[in-house]
């Protein structure tokens, strides 16, 4: 038995009630940011809130001074649009580049590639807005011959470029994750590299992969500042990826401040931001429980 | 074994916690003190209207020179967000280039027992934009309400009787968003009271923005204040109705009532200024405020007083 002096003791348990304090806050704070925003917006939502206008109406006209209309649901396309875009481009270069960086580079190239690849991640959201709006938009204009190039397809290629380090970090890790005996077989078999990917690996990691997934379409649907500068901030529902639209979370930002503390517009706002909220909540729990499926195999 | 194992765990553990400890607490106590190392300045916060921003600065910058005690800091962001900003309390002085709203100024009253109080400070023309590789020249309030209104019947440059060079016919509408007086003037004056903008229309931040996007698309109008001219767009000349003059955005013709499409710049504090703001407040009424309006594309107050609409 060790013999350990009384203070050690006090400082032991001292820490550890730290570190208990700090686990536990994390739940804390993700009941207490949604019981607030929860609040905030639960007045209108209790008593004029019409679901059917709400999310079956495109009509947003929360300042008008003859009909106000609280009708969200060219924000949601928006939203649905360019995150869907952003998803189509950004999973298969970044499910590619995971499998390039985890079986077809050397270790120098796989750790340069990895850190280049944060690089990407580390790029401010704003700083995308501004490349959005410089250089995206006149390349976007000449290339495709469209009168304005602050649209769907701009939105979308941006968040795909802000998606793939997420993409790529968890799909390399799934695939790490794979154990070697599956290589080893496969290969004793006589298998090619590209066989080995799509044969044996892609489908053993493919909980991981779709979680990678998933955690980048949480990222895409939360973002803000790229595409309040490269959407056109349009209210309207997209029929093309040339058209301007405007997401949900770029309405927020643009009108939280101007709307007066507790009137109708803004715990509309608040509204929007549970509807948020609750997608990336469940985007990030479904994200999850794929990933659990793996560890119960 | 455990002993020493013990002795090198304290030796290196407890002057590093000592160590830490202690830089906290002189951290702490720096924060906490509280040297005069230059006298106090009194800050005005002037918070609004994004038309005025600019003007806004320039009056708190050349006002620094005047009373260098006092500093004024100001930011944009719409005149809703200033509005909100007075009523709320954290600002003094909000710039706005529309009226309160009856709502707001009941508001007001309920939260924070005062009336708002309404300064004139200068009019602006809001211009209409359109890119220079755009033919028109000129267009009226009711080709204006039916491009931008709800229910509005023009889309097509065609319709306005404009031929665009490669035949890009699509009318690119750029507006503003909610919390822009510009936005609710626009609203006011030129769709009418009962009439909302047409959804579809570019919502851009702030008064350059709007220019700026004009300048770069071909086929987009736009509209803004006059002060924000830059030379890539063409300001189109304004009549009320088709067989009336029309009349270009300038000075004279704002002061005149002759452009259709002008308003009036407003400073409003919640009761009557005190202090530093009042000071602040008199000295952008006098010639040299004044001036600085006229120096930022804006139209001063005739010498005179304020003449009445």
């Amino acid at each position: 038995m060790q013999h350990r002096r009384g203070w050690e003791v006090a400082v032991e348990k001292g820490i550890e009630a730290l570190i208990r304090t700090c686990g536990i806050s994390a739940i804390v704070f993700v009941f207490g940011i949604f019981f607030f925003v929860f609040r905030e917006g639960s007045g209108f939502l209790f008593s004029r809130f019409n679901p059917l206008e709400f999310f079956g109406s495109i009509e947003w006209y929360p300042t008008s001074q003859s009909r106000v209309r609280y009708g969200v649901l060219a924000l949601i396309a928006g939203t649905a649009s360019v995150t869907a875009l952003a998803m189509a481009i950004a999973v298969p270069f970044g499910v590619g580049a995971a499998i390039f960086i985890s079986e077809f580079s050397g270790p120098r190239a796989k750790e340069t590639l990895k850190v280049v690849i944060e690089l990407l991640a580390a790029i401010p959201s704003v700083v995308w807005g501004f490349i959005a709006l410089s250089v995206m938009n006149p390349l976007i204009m000449s290339v495709f011959n469209v009168p304005i190039g602050l649209n769907v397809l701009n939105g979308g290629i941006v968040l795909a470029l802000m998606s793939v380090p997420i993409i790529v970090s968890i799909g390399e890790d799934a695939l790490k994750a794979v154990p070697d005996s599956y290589r080893e077989a496969a290969l004793a078999l006589g298998v090619t590299r590209w066989q080995l990917v799509y044969r044996v690996l892609l489908p053993a990691a493919k909980n991981g992969l779709l979680a990678a997934a998933l955690l980048g379409v949480g990222r895409a649907v939360g973002e803000t500042m790229a595409v309040l500068m490269a959407t056109g901030h349009s209210v309207k529902i997209p029929t093309s990826v040339m058209d301007s639209v405007r997401t949900l979370t770029a309405t927020i930002a643009s009108e939280l401040g101007e709307a007066p503390v507790h009137s109708d517009h803004y715990q509309v706002l608040f509204i929007i931001g549970i509807l948020l909220f609750t997608i990336t909540f469940v985007v990030n729990l479904t994200a999850d429980l794929v990933v659990r499926g793996i560890r119960s195999r | 074994m455990n002993n020493h194992r013990n002795d090198a765990y304290r030796s290196r553990f407890v002057p590093l916690a000592c160590a830490a400890l202690g830089l906290a607490f002189a951290v702490g106590l720096l924060a906490c003190s509280r040297g005069p190392r230059q006298p106090e300045k009194t800050v005005i916060q002037n918070t609004g209207s994004d038309t005025m921003v600019n003007l806004a600065q320039a009056w708190a910058e050349e006002y620094a020179k005047v009373d260098p005690t006092v500093s004024v800091e100001v930011s944009g962001g719409g005149s809703g967000t200033g509005i909100a900003a007075l009523i709320e309390g954290t600002i003094e002085i909000a710039n706005c280039s529309r009226r309160f709203e009856p709502s707001e100024i009941e508001q007001a009253r309920k939260l924070r027992g005062k009336e708002p109080r309404e300064f004139l400070v200068g009019y602006d023309a809001l211009a209409v934009y359109v890119s220079m590789s755009n033919p028109i020249q000129e267009i009226t309030l009711d080709q204006l309400a039916q491009i931008y209104g709800e229910g509005g019947t023009i889309t097509k440059w065609s319709q306005l009787g404009v031929k665009m060079p490669d035949g890009a016919d699509e009318i690119i509408r750029v507006s503003r968003q909610s919390n822009s007086g510009s936005y609710a003037y626009f609203r006011e004056a030129i769709l009418g009271k009962g009439r909302d903008f047409n959804l579809g229309s570019r919502d851009l931040h702030g008064s350059k923005d709007v220019v700026e996007l004009v300048s770069k698309t071909p086929q987009a109008i736009g509209y803004s204040g006059m002060g924000y001219a830059i030379p890539d767009v063409r300001m189109l000349r304004v009549a009320k109705k088709a067989g009336d003059t029309y009349v270009s955005p300038t000075v004279e013709a704002t002061l005149s009532r002759a452009y259709p499409i002008a308003r009036e710049l407003f400073l409003y504090t919640l009761g009557e200024p005190t202090g530093a703001a009042k000071k602040y407040m008199d000295w952008v009424h006098s010639p040299a405020g004044q001036a600085i309006v006229a120096k930022s594309g804006y139209v001063p107050i005739p010498a005179g007083g304020s003449t009445p609409r």
